[in-house]
């Protein structure tokens, strides 16, 4: 029996941030790919130190709904799932390569496959690039725009912004949209001064974040301009200093986050039948005709 | 209702309501047979049954040293033989084969009928009528189909006397995430066993293992671990122990313990786990050798560690609680501290919303705290005037 474990954040003060989980989530188990998906939270219930002891299955994949490796991928979820031997070497990455590590769960005494965190997947700079057409409407965006993928940063952790550079990088390299570039919330090149490091017209702006909430509905917002108060909201596109801005809000509520989900735990050896296929063609933007 | 006999005879199972045999139920019975080995029996409550090995026959024994074994029998006979019996044999089929061997859900749902100290000839008779149980705030009635089914219909225990279709009704038990995640005013519910679940739905017609998926989406990793605990395996994982693991922003948490007692613990678990706060039962202490003296609840399902909203609360109090007590002076009337400790106990009790507007006896009355604070408190609104920071203002 073939279980997939999702774990996240989750908030004691924000009712949304763990809807991207559920619903991710929701479009795997359509799938039916796994016999059960869970989920579990370091700020909501299931807990991580509970989680795996509603597990039924044998062969469980836990995958984290994170951005980047750092402090809760590699200290807080190892600890509370209580992998026992857990050592960070066990990933042996460079702070973008992790991918699984096979440890036993001390919760259920048996072995899970704890996989790297989905925003460094190479698959998540496709998601970007998705969450570029749904907020433009545009499957076939890029041409006369410029994207910008932000991020927090590295003042609590430098692979976060590891994680923006080397999306930005790859969606460069594929001359999709005229400009690619990496910003971010505490550190320079900063956001606030985004439409200094673009000469196009129209500039997507995708926040490399799980779910939305302070940083994705007030900071960002309120920093680059698109308004001097969140709680009035703001136009999707909106013009600063003669920059059409289209803010997409938060990368992980775009419905293709499932496939990179699906990817970690294919990659950890997750046998996925036609899942993937099946995932990228339901999460599809329409083209309106 | 009558106790099945030794013999048991069909009559006991028509005590209870009367039960049509689903072939998926004689199929899995003929399927179980198959896959005997030779000596081995497959039992049910009262009798059990075999495959002959000579003539490819069944064979049908009561319980126990009766003689009365029928043999020889085929497999028309057997299902007549069966069909007589049918409350005994869809009980079998439920919990040997649609229930699953996953331990928490097949001991929740057998603790819901008693099913390990009922016969089920009582067992039937009770679900004809309706079997009622609670957990948390749910109330679950389970009953059973003329097919032997269980079905399930889940609600706020609040609600258990309104007419279901006065209910908004769902089938998913996915769909109760919504439902949990706020309370009766709108407000987001951080704890899922806060008793702050709000009402007007209802699950009319659950299965059993939608059943177990619904009350673990409600109150999540609660059948587990009432499970564990059942089974004499639950872990508990003490105050002191949970916040030496802490690190990160909750790493501070540690220092809150100086060896001076825990004294200050008994203020956290009073404040956060009271049953009038969550709805688990506390198992777990200061550390392993010291009993917190504060109640735990009497919650059906134990709470097996401080959770992460108490962990968060705690970083908090450690901050606050570092500070030294200073001495302030400024005067009240007795009716203005009998006052300033009515509100304090009103916001504790969550009962601000029900104090009336006019109502200017109760001292949390908002007239009268807005009566208090124009009095009491200077344009910087320090309480009687006085700075809470006087060595600030001597700095200036």
């Amino acid at each position: 029996m073939q279980s997939l474990v999702i774990v996240a954040h989750g908030s004691h003060l924000n009712p949304g941030s763990s809807a991207p989980t559920y619903d991710h989530a929701d479009t795997i188990r359509a799938t039916g790919a796994f016999d059960e998906v869970k989920t579990g939270f370091w700020k909501e219930e299931p807990h991580f130190r509970e989680v795996l002891r509603t597990v039924e299955g044998d062969e469980v994949y836990v995958v984290p709904l994170f951005v980047s490796e750092g402090y809760f991928t590699e200290q807080v979820i190892p600890r509370e799932l209580r992998l026992d031997g857990w050592d960070v070497s066990e990933w042996n990455s460079d702070g973008l390569s992790a991918d699984q590590a096979t440890l036993v769960a001390e919760d259920i005494d048996s072995e899970v496959h704890y996989c790297g965190p989905v925003g460094t997947h190479r698959a998540m700079t496709d998601v970007i690039v998705r969450r570029a057409e749904s907020v433009t409407g545009d499957p076939d965006v890029g041409e006369g725009f410029g994207l910008a993928v932000v991020g927090h940063g590295t003042e609590r952790n430098e692979n976060s912004a590891k994680a923006v550079e080397y999306h930005a990088d790859r969606i460069r390299d594929r001359d999709r949209f005229d400009e690619v570039e990496a910003l971010y919330m505490d550190e320079d090149p900063e956001v606030d001064d985004l439409p200094e490091f673009f000469e196009s017209e129209d500039v997507v702006l995708v926040p490399l974040f799980i779910a939305d909430g302070y940083h994705t509905q007030e900071d960002i917002p309120e920093d680059v301009g698109l308004c001097e108060d969140h709680a009035l909201g703001y136009d999707v596109p909106t013009d600063v200093d003669g920059t059409r801005i289209w803010y997409a809000g938060a990368v992980g509520t775009e419905p293709l986050m499932a496939d990179v989900i699906l990817e970690r735990a294919a990659d950890a050896g997750a046998d996925l039948g036609a899942a993937l296929d099946d995932v990228r063609e339901t999460t599809r933007v329409a083209t309106g005709d | 209702m009558g106790e099945t006999t030794a013999d048991g005879s069909r009559d006991d199972d028509h005590d209870g309501p009367d039960i049509d045999l689903p072939s998926d139920a004689f199929d899995a019975v003929l399927d179980a047979v198959d896959g005997l080995d030779p000596d081995e029996r497959l039992h049910f409550e009262g009798f059990s049954v075999a495959g002959e090995s000579d003539d490819g026959g069944y064979v049908l024994d009561p319980t126990g040293d009766s003689d009365d074994s029928r043999t020889g029998l085929s497999e028309r006979d057997l299902h007549a033989a069966l069909a007589e019996r049918a409350p005994r044999v869809t009980d079998w089929y439920l919990f040997e084969r649609v229930v699953g061997e996953f331990g928490p859900r097949r001991a929740f749902l057998r603790w819901i009928e008693d099913a390990d100290g009922a016969t089920v000839a009582s067992r039937y008779a009770a679900l004809a009528a309706g079997i009622e149980r609670d957990w948390g705030q749910l109330k679950i009635t389970a009953t059973v189909t003329d097919r032997g089914e269980r079905r399930y219909d889940v609600r706020h225990a609040d609600d258990a006397d309104t007419p279901a279709d006065e209910l908004d009704a769902y089938e998913d038990p996915l769909d109760a995430r919504d439902l949990v995640t706020f309370d009766g005013n709108g407000r987001y519910r951080p704890l899922k066993t806060a008793p702050s679940l709000a009402g007007g739905w209802v699950f009319p017609e659950l299965g059993p293992r939608a059943v177990y998926e619904l009350v673990e989406t409600v109150y999540p990793a609660t059948i587990v671990n009432w499970h564990r605990e059942r089974e004499g395996e639950l872990d508990v994982t003490h105050w002191r122990e949970t916040m030496a693991r802490q690190s990160g922003i909750y790493g501070v948490v540690k220092t809150w313990d100086r060896g001076e007692g825990y004294e200050h613990v008994n203020w956290v678990a009073e404040a956060c786990c009271d049953d009038s706060q969550c709805l688990k039962r506390r198992e777990w202490e200061y550390d392993d050798e010291t009993e917190l003296d504060v109640d735990g609840g009497s919650g059906v399902f134990p709470c097996r560690e401080p959770c992460s909203v108490v962990v968060s609360a705690a970083r908090k109090w450690t901050r606050l609680e570092s500070e030294q007590p200073r001495t302030y002076q400024f005067e009240l009337t007795p009716s203005e501290k009998a006052q300033v400790e009515a509100i304090i106990d009103a916001v504790a009790d969550g009962r601000i919303d029900d104090i009336r507007e006019a109502d200017t006896k109760e001292g949390a009355n908002r007239y009268r705290a807005r009566f208090l604070r124009a009095k009491l408190f200077d344009d910087e609104g320090n309480l009687g005037g006085v700075p809470t920071e006087p060595e600030s203002e001597d700095a200036e």
